[in-house]
């Protein structure tokens, strides 16, 4: 995407949501915004319904956990089908109680890429119709994805102790 | 195409056991008779999860053909399978369910677990994954590879109708078979 | 069909709703899912999914191991057409680090592709003709399916876990033996192809099962995030090859096809219409194949020839480094798709600048498209419910990761 665009796009974004943009970066040519918590259903909305923009498709969405920043973040990704124009907008989320209101309103493709996040990072999402695990087992009271669980099961036996003659 | 003679001799048919031959009767163990006709007609239950499944479909067409080791009918009712035939990988949520196909099936079943993430967990050494089917069922043949090609797959049959056609009769009802399901959990 | 009226219908007599479960185990669903029907005797009220039962962590995996030792863990999302995911992963490689791919390396990448499209459509279609009870198609398009895995052993020694190409290009050029198979796939199948077309396309009864089963409106179609070809038989043609090109595709002269209604007979008929596109840019890429190296000069991620390895020190370091996956990779974070069979692929990678990603997002288009399963069934019958399964081209790797 070419910088005029990406000028364009962000001063769609800018001129209504001015206050809630952290910062604006585009790795690989790919136009990242980082934006607070509170309002981010209304830019999508915004984006959504504004006829220049026309962000109409959810592409994905997805958790990433920062241990060092202590922060969970949620990372949209939008799709503009009649402009071809792709962006990223990220939202970032304390780790200890990370709610976020539900993107269902907006896009219905959102419901299970919203239960995958929970499944995955504890990230509550508010409103959701039916905010369950998805991929794990139902009484699993860990969330795997983030950093500080290990990927074995630690209880697993099969590493025999006789059969490596230990 | 030229048509040609097809000698009658050609054509393998099952060898028939070792027995007494008359006029009109031929005398040989019963056991050795059961073993013959379990051995070319194991109906298998394809308990199929991921990508070994694919292969199986593979094994099943014309190409590989199973049909010919007498599994031409599929089971997908445990109640009616002989072979239980798991693979794929099986994570933790899907154990319990695999067990309850298990206890379904009826005496005499014998399990082949195909595929190195139904053996032992395969790459997937990870949470939810379980490492290997023997931790919740007993199994008979385990065939590895990932996946194991056809031909595999077909060896590991082969090992099965072996170990159909050289059972006892009575080897479900002894102490030893019951004490080893036990160890399982199963009654 | 008076599949609504029984729903809105307003009876004195008092119903009592049966709930079937379409179980994790069974014929119909090819793959591991269960669906919990509320059923109104043949007709579907409601259908509440799990799924999970194959879940293998994919993610959480990915973070432990280096890039290149990922590839074999996105061969087993979609399982049926392996070189895509493969060939997709190298590719989000290859933008992280900023590598310079050549022509003949991307040609070969489409050739492979549209090899791997043709296998998935064709485990798809002969499916949705074994659900209507045609089973004649399955058995002889198998044979096909055949010819592709030799021409995978042929390149790379794998059937159906390809494991295909390296970051930066292909492990070896493709021989003689390689283009003899291709060539005899491209001469041998369009014939029975079209005998399978002849048998299902215009045949009564599979319209009749077909046409009309499990539609769903192009709105909400792109409301679920629908990709790939469920969405074009909707009608909404958004195809990544032709929005985005990568690997060369905007050299190819294809044609995508749409369907209008988004039901069973169009799902069926976009990718069978796929599979003659897709043979047709085979032939194509063939025909115009430039020449030139088969790998990228990345030689912190492609292992050097043997041969260099024994006689030049920096070769040797460079073998140790990758193999020992003691390479350390930009930081960044990057976004590739791609077409795969089922719709776009997506990797969404963030390094750290480590030798493993910090963060690793497939973006699976089975696992979005799901979950318009059990709006797309609500009043229909129960045999309409399965073909709409079948016809969706649910895998269950994909799906869970």
């Amino acid at each position: 995407m070419d910088s005029t665009i990406q000028e364009k796009i962000i001063g769609i974004l800018r001129d209504k949501f001015e206050s809630e943009i952290l910062s604006v970066e585009s790795p690989y040519n790919f136009l990242t915004f980082n934006l607070r918590q509170e309002k981010i259903i209304q830019i999508i909305e915004f984006l959504y319904t504004n006829p220049q923009a026309r962000f109409q498709y959810l592409t994905t969405l997805c958790g990433i956990h920062y241990p060092e920043q202590k922060q969970i973040a949620i990372m949209y990704q939008l799709h503009s089908l009649t402009n071809n124009w792709r962006i990223r907008l990220k939202i970032f989320l304390p780790e200890e109680n990370p709610v976020t209101p539900t993107l269902t309103t907006v896009f219905a493709g959102a419901n299970w890429m919203e239960r995958e996040t929970y499944d995955f990072f504890g990230v509550r999402f508010t409103g959701h119709p039916d905010l369950r695990r998805i991929l794990n087992v139902e009484d699993m009271i860990i969330f795997p994805m983030r950093k500080e669980y290990p990927l074995e099961d630690q209880t697993r036996e099969d590493k025999k102790d006789f059969m490596f003659g230990r | 195409m030229q048509a040609t003679e097809t000698k009658k001799t050609d054509i393998k048919l099952v060898e028939k056991p070792e027995g007494y031959e008359g006029a009109g009767f031929f005398a040989t163990s019963l056991e050795k008779v059961v073993g013959m006709a379990r051995k070319n007609s194991i109906w298998p239950l394809p308990f199929a999860t991921s990508c070994c499944g694919i292969e199986f479909m593979a094994t099943m067409g014309a190409h590989y053909d199973l049909a010919r080791f007498g599994s031409e009918r599929l089971s997908f009712s445990p109640r009616q399978a002989d072979l239980l035939m798991v693979m794929g990988t099986i994570a933790k949520k899907m154990g319990p369910v695999l067990r309850q196909v298990y206890e379904q099936m009826a005496e005499p079943r014998w399990v082949l677990s195909v595929g190195a993430c139904a053996c032992s967990g395969g790459i997937f050494d990870t949470y939810s994954v379980l490492q290997g089917i023997d931790r919740i069922i007993p199994v008979d043949v385990y065939v590895p590879g990932c996946p194991p090609r056809p031909e595999q797959i077909i060896d590991g049959i082969m090992k099965i109708q072996h170990l159909v056609e050289n059972e006892s009769l009575r080897r479900r009802d002894s102490p030893e078979y019951k004490a080893m399901l036990n160890k399982y959990g199963i009654e | 069909m008076a599949k609504a009226d029984i729903i809105n219908a307003n009876t004195e007599v008092e119903k009592q709703y049966t709930t079937l479960n379409l179980g994790p185990t069974h014929p119909a669903t090819h793959g591991i899912f269960q669906n919990v029907l509320t059923m109104d005797g043949e007709v579907i009220i409601k259908a509440e999914p799990t799924i999970g039962y194959i879940h293998r962590a994919f993610e959480k995996l990915a973070e432990r191991r280096p890039f290149y030792q990922i590839t074999p863990i996105t061969d087993r999302m979609n399982y049926c057409s392996a070189p895509i995911n493969n060939i997709a992963w190298h590719m989000t490689v290859e933008k992280l680090i900023g590598a310079d791919i050549p022509k003949r390396v991307q040609y070969l990448r489409v050739i492979i592709m549209e090899l791997a499209r043709i296998s998935d459509h064709l485990i798809c279609n002969t499916v949705i003709a074994v659900d209507t009870g045609a089973l004649t198609g399955f058995v002889y398009l198998f044979q096909f399916r055949e010819l592709i895995y030799e021409i995978y052993e042929e390149i790379c020694g794998a059937r159906l876990t390809t494991n295909i190409g390296r970051i930066g290009g292909f492990e070896r050029d493709f021989n003689d033996k390689a283009w003899a198979k291709i060539e005899r796939f491209l001469r041998e199948f369009p014939e029975a192809l079209k005998e399978f077309e002849n048998l299902v396309k215009r045949n009564r009864i599979f319209m009749d099962r077909t046409i009309g089963a499990g539609p769903i409106t192009a709105e909400r179609a792109l409301s679920y995030s629908f990709s790939g070809p469920n969405l074009r038989a909707a009608g909404v043609d958004y195809d990544v090859r032709a929005m985005n090109p990568y690997s060369s595709y905007e050299d190819f002269d294809f044609t995508i096809p749409v369907g209008v209604s988004g039901d069973t007979y169009d799902r069926f008929m976009v990718r069978q219409e796929e599979m003659w596109q897709s043979m047709r840019i085979i032939r194509q890429a063939i025909d115009k194949l430039p020449e030139g190296p088969h790998f990228a000069q990345v030689p912190e991620f492609y292992l050097p020839p043997k041969e260099a390895v024994y006689n030049n020190m920096e070769a040797l370091i460079y073998h140790f480094k990758i193999v020992m996956g003691e390479t350390d990779v930009p930081k960044g974070e990057v976004y590739h798709c791609v077409e795969g069979g089922n719709g776009e692929l997506g990797f969404y990678l963030i390094s750290d600048g480590g030798r493993t990603p910090f963060r690793l997002h497939m973006r699976r288009p089975c696992f979005i498209y799901y979950q318009a399963y059990p709006e797309m069934i609500t009043g229909t019958n129960i045999s309409d419910a399965i073909l709409t399964m079948s016809s969706m081209n649910v895998i269950a790797g994909e799906l869970d990761a």
